[in-house]
């Protein structure tokens, strides 16, 4: 039984956690946060240098060469650190994409440029309130162009690549446009966490190419979603054990009634819950990164799991946080809100908890 | 990452699959290996056992970490963890002697005299002598040091007087292990001296609890005037706090390698495509899909968590209080399934027949069953403040009993 990373792997994120002390400090989402910015630039420059974009990617590519055991370790510590940068979708979805469906290409094009941070890839899929149903999509991709509007696109305004999720004819197809276009105008939308921006993109009959030969189909999408959502969870996850960290401390220094107001049971306990949930999510994240990096059929569960596990840590975490820090945590000079803020965003980007438990059951009946 | 045994645990496997099979029989496909709980009442069961742990014992597959000596066969955690996977897999009786082997044999190799371990691991072993345990009583559950089960100096034997409860197997078991107060002037944890006790003895009085499922797991156990010689006593006088912490640290073991209990998501799944729900399988009705998902996250977990757990061992290193959380969850959380899955029977959820009720009426007892889970071997309360303290170092309880002699401790209605 070998059921955890690696010593060269966990030296790889100590070496993340390390560059994330000192370049991502909670002030660098703060600072996105209240300047209404797309994101921290110089943030992004420095984890291209670390390698991080193209992590996964290979070599060939100009990439880093590892897989996603390693991506998933980074996105955990990038989580921790509230890092206000595009890195979900432009690699657990947009490069990923590519590695898995891109043509050869695509790949040459693309993958060299999203590795080097060069380019921000963003993911464009749902088109208003509600669960997104492929089949029920209005932008269509016809002839080369796609026609529609998307809304709310994380990182939209930023992006130099666009993974559309659209319709040709009574068929779903991804496709790829590129951002430098007079056919794609983006609008900012205001967004529960200003640090991570949303948009909505119009596509005016956008120039596009199909991703790979034939742009995929609803399976693809599915695939593509579930792999985005196992490293999504390890983001998460970094967040929840941060905001705990944060909880612990703060109420072992705050004294009331004579003592710290992390001796009494009714916080104590609170924080084992949490602490509890968060363990929870972490194995069943181990377990979707195992699939991942294995590419076991397994992924099409494990990912359901530790997406829906990893949503209601972060959120019972940061939930918590504001609650035991008492009427600081609710100011918005304390930093308890940019957890709260991220964990909701997070957790319905790609789908909600709920979406994805009953995605869960409905996945283990049809196994039978 | 992987699942796959390193290349000398599998060799220890294969080993122990070998012996396994010149000496059991596998089970069928689907077929469930008998439960401990509530088994007494099962014809014969208690010497079915016996004669597996005989035969197991007599090739030392007994108690496997146990030293040679004694036994065993020196063999380290993590293959004490493969052997219980692989016997788990025969059709063999359930091991009815756990707590003497797993919880009162450690303490009798840490703080035990050379003619106390001589004279009793062996035939321990063998189950030709069978062990219970003597710590809660009815005023000292989860603080236990706050037992008042006295034991009085007589020359050179000891007097017992006083009452335990929540004794697993009492009636069939040839000797106790007690723990008593021996200085009530003494500071809670400082008056306390731990013993053998022979549960034959005059004075000893054993009498069954029925619990709300019907069962008798437990006894309550009365002690008049009980006399025991001094060469019963484990450990110094007064010195029994730090015996029990070795008994109550292989407790946690004990149980935190239990696999789960009672049915789980498998059967629940099943349940849910079974039961007509407005016409349709209840699986197909979104509502219940989001509690089945609930369960299985939580469940599946769990069980990646002990994967961790094992991994840990597998590297020779011992797990620590984090461990908690398995029952600290596990036993809620499955209380809340066995209860969604009565309400999924309807009114037939009701039933309590093992004929016409789903799958056997099994929820039904596992509901039944659960308030014990979340008390037994430390209440959720109790997990919920190791993890707070010991994993999270938050501050302890405020003690009011701590500095007090243990006769001024206030007992309110006992």
């Amino acid at each position: 039984m070998n059921f955890d990373f690696s010593e060269e792997q966990k030296l790889l994120q100590k070496t993340a956690r390390d560059y994330l002390v000192e370049h991502c400090p909670l002030s660098a989402a703060r600072a996105v946060l209240e300047s209404g910015g797309t994101h921290d630039a110089p943030l992004w420059k420095g984890v291209a240098e670390m390698g991080w974009l193209g992590a996964a990617v290979p070599e060939e590519y100009g990439g880093a060469g590892f897989g996603p055991l390693e991506l998933a370790l980074i996105a955990q510590e990038l989580g921790r650190a509230l890092a206000p940068i595009p890195f979900g979708p432009s690699v657990y979805l947009v490069t990923e994409a590519l590695l898995v469906a891109g043509s050869d290409a695509q790949k040459k094009r693309y993958l060299p440029r999203l590795a080097s941070g060069e380019l921000i890839g963003s993911f464009a899929f749902a088109e208003r309130a509600g669960r997104a149903q492929p089949s029920q999509l209005a932008t269509r991709f016809e002839a080369g162009r796609v026609h529609g509007t998307k809304w709310p696109v994380q990182d939209g305004a930023a992006a130099g690549l666009l993974l559309v999720v659209a319709r040709e004819g009574d068929r779903t197809v991804l496709a790829l446009v590129e951002g430098a276009n007079a056919q794609v105008a983006s609008e900012p939308q205001g967004s529960l966490d200003p640090s991570r921006p949303l948009a909505r993109v119009r596509f005016d009959g956008a120039r596009a190419e199909l991703l790979g030969a034939s742009g995929g189909d609803e399976t693809l999408l599915a695939h593509l979603l579930d792999r985005a959502a196992v490293l999504a969870a390890f983001e998460q996850i970094g967040g929840a054990e941060r905001a705990l960290e944060g909880t612990r401390e703060f109420t072992l220094g705050r004294y009331a009634f004579g003592r710290p107001v992390a001796s009494f049971q009714a916080l104590k306990h609170r924080m084992a819950d949490v602490y509890a949930a968060i363990t929870l999510a972490s194995s069943n994240a181990y377990y979707g990164a195992w699939a991942l990096s294995t590419g076991d059929a397994e992924l099409a569960t494990a990912a359901c799991a530790a997406r829906a596990a990893a949503s209601d840590a972060f959120e019972l975490a940061a939930t918590e946080m504001i609650q035991m820090y008492g009427g600081v945590g609710y100011t918005w000079e304390y930093d308890c809100h940019l957890f709260y803020r991220r964990a909701k965003q997070l957790g319905v980007w790609l789908g909600s908890a709920s979406e994805w438990r009953d995605l869960l059951v409905q996945r283990l009946a049809a196994r039978g | 990452m992987d699942f796959n045994d390193t290349p000398d645990e599998a060799k220890f496997r294969v080993e122990a699959r070998a012996w396994l099979d010149a000496n059991a029989e596998r089970l069928a496909p689907g077929e469930r290996r008998e439960s401990p709980m509530g088994g007494e009442g099962r014809k014969g069961l208690l010497e079915r056992a016996r004669v597996w742990q005989r035969t197991k014992a007599d090739a030392g597959w007994a108690c496997i970490t146990w030293p040679v000596e004694y036994g065993g066969r020196g063999a380290t955690a993590i293959q004490n963890v493969i052997w219980g996977q692989e016997e788990s897999r025969y059709r063999v009786p359930p091991n009815m002697f756990s707590i003497g082997l797993g919880m009162l044999a450690p303490t009798i190799m840490a703080h035990g005299t050379p003619e106390q371990k001589q004279r009793y691991l062996k035939p321990m072993l063998r189950s030709d002598e069978i062990w219970c345990q003597l710590f809660s009583e009815p005023a000292a559950g989860s603080d236990l040091a706050g037992l008042r089960t006295s034991a009085v100096r007589d020359g050179s034997d000891w007097i017992l007087n006083g009452q335990k409860i929540w004794t697993s197997g009492a009636h069939y078991c040839k000797w106790g292990m007690i723990v008593t107060r021996t200085d009530p002037a003494a500071k809670k944890h400082a008056g306390i001296t731990y013993f053998i006790v022979d549960m034959q003895a005059k004075g000893v009085e054993i009498r069954p609890i029925r619990q709300i499922n019907g069962a008798s797991d437990f006894n309550e156990v009365f002690f008049s005037d009980v006399r025991i010689p001094d060469t019963y006593r484990v450990g110094a006088v007064n010195d029994g706090w730090r015996c029990a912490l070795t008994t109550l640290m292989n407790e946690r073991a004990t149980i935190g390698s239990g696999q789960g209990f009672g049915l789980g998501i498998h059967e629940l799944l099943q349940l849910a495509r079974e039961t007509d729900w407005n016409g349709r399988p209840a699986l197909e009705d979104p509502s219940v899909r989001q509690r089945i998902a609930e369960f299985y996250i939580g469940l599946k977990g769990l069980e990646y968590t002990s994967y961790r757990t094992l991994t840990a061992l597998s590297r020779g290193q011992t797990p620590g209080p984090e461990n908690a959380i398995g029952k600290m969850v596990g036993a809620p959380l499955r209380q809340r399934l066995s209860s969604f899955a009565i309400e999924l029977q309807g009114a037939a959820g009701a039933t309590l027949d093992e004929g016409s009720t789903p799958l056997g009426a099994g929820f039904q007892h596992g509901w039944l069953g659960a308030p014990g889970l979340r008390i037994a071997g430390g209440t959720d309360e109790i997990l919920h403040n190791i993890v707070a303290e010991r994993v999270l170092g938050l501050p302890g309880e405020p003690r009011v009993d701590k500095d007090l002699a243990f006769q001024d401790v206030p007992t309110g209605r006992g």
